[in-house]
């Protein structure tokens, strides 16, 4: 499958990243190149067959409904950037 | 272990950290010497005191993916540069707790994602057999810092081979245990319907032990198998692919050297019996649509406001240029190509092509696979194409690299335990490994069949 130019950028966009234009052009063809290798996979036969979702043998292992010991927030908050009050500060999210 | 008075913990670790300290292959991202003498020097007291621990005198390395608490836990990626782990990681803390010493975290490809260790932010780990070759990967220096005499063992991670294939091209074991037999509370998430903790050891009564003190259930991973443990009986069947030994890219002396542990077996008595199994051809897109899928997903919290790099929330207009401007700036090539990749499987309109199609595929190579474990006690299997390759080889095609993982993705597809063993050497010198594969739980009988090969000799 070829990767146009159009779904190269809108995939890039969900996925946050971005690209010069040197990197586009090297990624555009490694991607169309391994979207070309998995679509062998449309060969299997796989009609009738449920998806496999869970690969856990456990099914809903809850503890007990009491608090517990949870990571302090100034320790937490020391791996961030910037912070202030306790909190994380974020870029400006609506003008 | 060692300690019988003859040598003391303090004298082994030195005796270790003399070699971690040189970084010769590039096995470390960090050697923590102080803390690793201190350490040795309670637990002779302790020795002393006649109450020492289950893993008193063993110095093990830890993948720089798997968190320590007060390090720079990285995954050898730039963007988690500077990030501190607020906690230990499940299995860090349970050997520790049997008074293992800590010697260092080791090299990997970012993230997990690579089969040669040459995508690390750290630069590539090399082979100590011939220093122009990989150590393999994504556990490339935790292989390489038991192989070139750093510590007894390594605690690694295995999503798709990550533990057995560089196990392979040092000569070392490699253990990929079932998936959900050891806690995951404290990785750095990949894929995680298929991440391991694997561990890597030239013996495998350490590996033994070492799977007992850091498997089963974990508060803080709900996933982890809650069961009972597997009997331990003896390999009398064994089946392996016809296909995996005519596949094209098969070294010839990898294919002699299967021959020969396959005729071996059958002078001892043991029933082994070629198979067919089409679907086996279908293995790496499986696993590369899935594991592409929930790597983008689980990479979406390199955000760089919570941790990590974060030099570009300073800079940035808004929010969204801020996610972007970080994660360009700090991931690596190949995880931007994984993230790509499985943010196109997951999307609205390829997700049920793709995404879907690939776990029915899965469901379906898991239940033959289940099937032919009804009739044989294992499944036999070269664990790599070729021996340790050369650095830079296989990095232009990234369709290349990935067909290196051709034999490892199996186990991990079915979440099933494998092991990687040394069954000898090519032509260069190079060590040449076989791979067993068991049903759910049964590392048991993988250990046993490791122990019985190595002793038949060749």
């Amino acid at each position: 499958m070829e990767i146009n130019r159009e779904l190269f950028d809108k995939i890039a966009g969900l996925a946050k990243l971005n690209f010069s234009e040197d990197q586009r052009e090297a990624m555009m063809e490694d991607m169309s190149k391994i979207i070309t290798w998995v679509q062998k996979l449309e060969e299997l036969d796989t009609r009738g067959v449920e998806p496999l979702v869970n690969m856990s043998h456990e099914l809903n292992v809850t503890r007990e409904d009491k608090p517990a010991e949870h990571l302090d927030r100034e320790i937490v908050l020391r791996n961030a950037p910037r912070t202030k009050d306790g909190f994380i500060m974020v870029p400006k999210v609506i003008d | 272990m060692l300690l019988n008075g003859e040598l003391s913990c303090t004298e082994l670790t030195r005796k270790f950290l003399n070699k971690a300290v040189l970084n010769q292959n590039n096995a470390f991202t960090k050697v923590f010497e102080d803390e690793a003498l201190q350490r040795a020097g309670e637990i002779d007291q302790k020795i002393q005191n006649g109450k020492p621990g289950r893993l008193a005198g063993l110095v093990f390395s830890v993948k720089d993916l798997i968190s320590v608490a007060k390090k720079n836990v990285t995954g050898s990626s730039k963007i988690l540069q500077g990030y501190v782990a607020p906690y230990h990681a499940t299995v860090v803390n349970r050997m520790l707790d049997e008074d293992a010493i800590l010697i260092g975290m080791t090299n990997c490809d970012e993230f997990g994602m690579g089969s040669s260790n040459e995508n690390s932010y750290y630069g590539p780990v090399t082979n100590d057999n011939d220093k122009n070759r990989v150590a393999g990967g994504s556990s490339g220096g935790a292989a390489v810092s038991v192989q070139e005499g750093s510590c007894h063992l390594a605690l690694g991670t295995d999503t798709g081979g990550s533990v057995r294939q560089p196990a392979a091209f040092t000569g070392l074991f490699g253990l990929k245990p079932t998936y959900s037999r050891i806690s995951r509370y404290g990785l750095l998430a990949y894929a995680s319907s298929f991440d391991t903790v694997g561990i890597i050891a030239n013996d495998v009564a350490d590996l033994e032990l070492v799977l007992q003190i850091v498997e089963g259930p974990d508060g803080k991973d709900s996933t982890v198998y809650q069961g009972g443990k597997s009997s331990d009986k003896e390999i009398e069947s064994i089946a392996y692919f016809r296909q995996a030994l005519e596949s094209e890219g098969l070294q010839e002396e990898i294919r002699e050297n299967f021959q020969n542990v396959i005729d071996r077996l059958k002078s001892e008595g043991k029933r082994v019996e070629a198979i067919d199994f089409p679907e086996a051809e279908h293995l790496l897109e499986t696993y590369y649509i899935l594991t592409t899928a929930e790597a983008s997903s689980n990479l979406s919290r390199y955000d760089g406001l919570r941790y990590g790099h974060g030099d570009e929330v300073e800079k940035a207009a808004n929010l969204i240029e801020s996610y972007t401007n970080t994660r360009t700036e700090g991931f690596g090539e190949e995880v931007k190509r994984r993230i790509f990749l499985g943010t196109f499987v997951l999307s609205a309109s390829y997700h049920d092509a793709y995404y879907t199609k690939a776990q029915k595929a899965r469901r379906m190579i898991r239940d033959k696979t289940l099937d032919i474990l009804e009739d044989f006690d294992l499944i036999l299997s070269p664990v790599t194409p070729t021996t340790a390759f050369g650095i830079g080889t296989h990095t232009k095609d990234p369709i290349e690299m990935y067909l290196s993982d051709l034999f490892t993705v199996h186990a991990s597809v079915c979440g099933l335990p494998a092991i990687s063993l040394p069954t000898g050497e090519d032509n260069h010198g190079l060590p040449i490994g076989i791979q067993a594969t068991a049903g759910d739980f049964e590392e048991e009988k993988l250990l046993n069949f490791a122990k019985y090969l190595s002793n038949l000799g060749s």
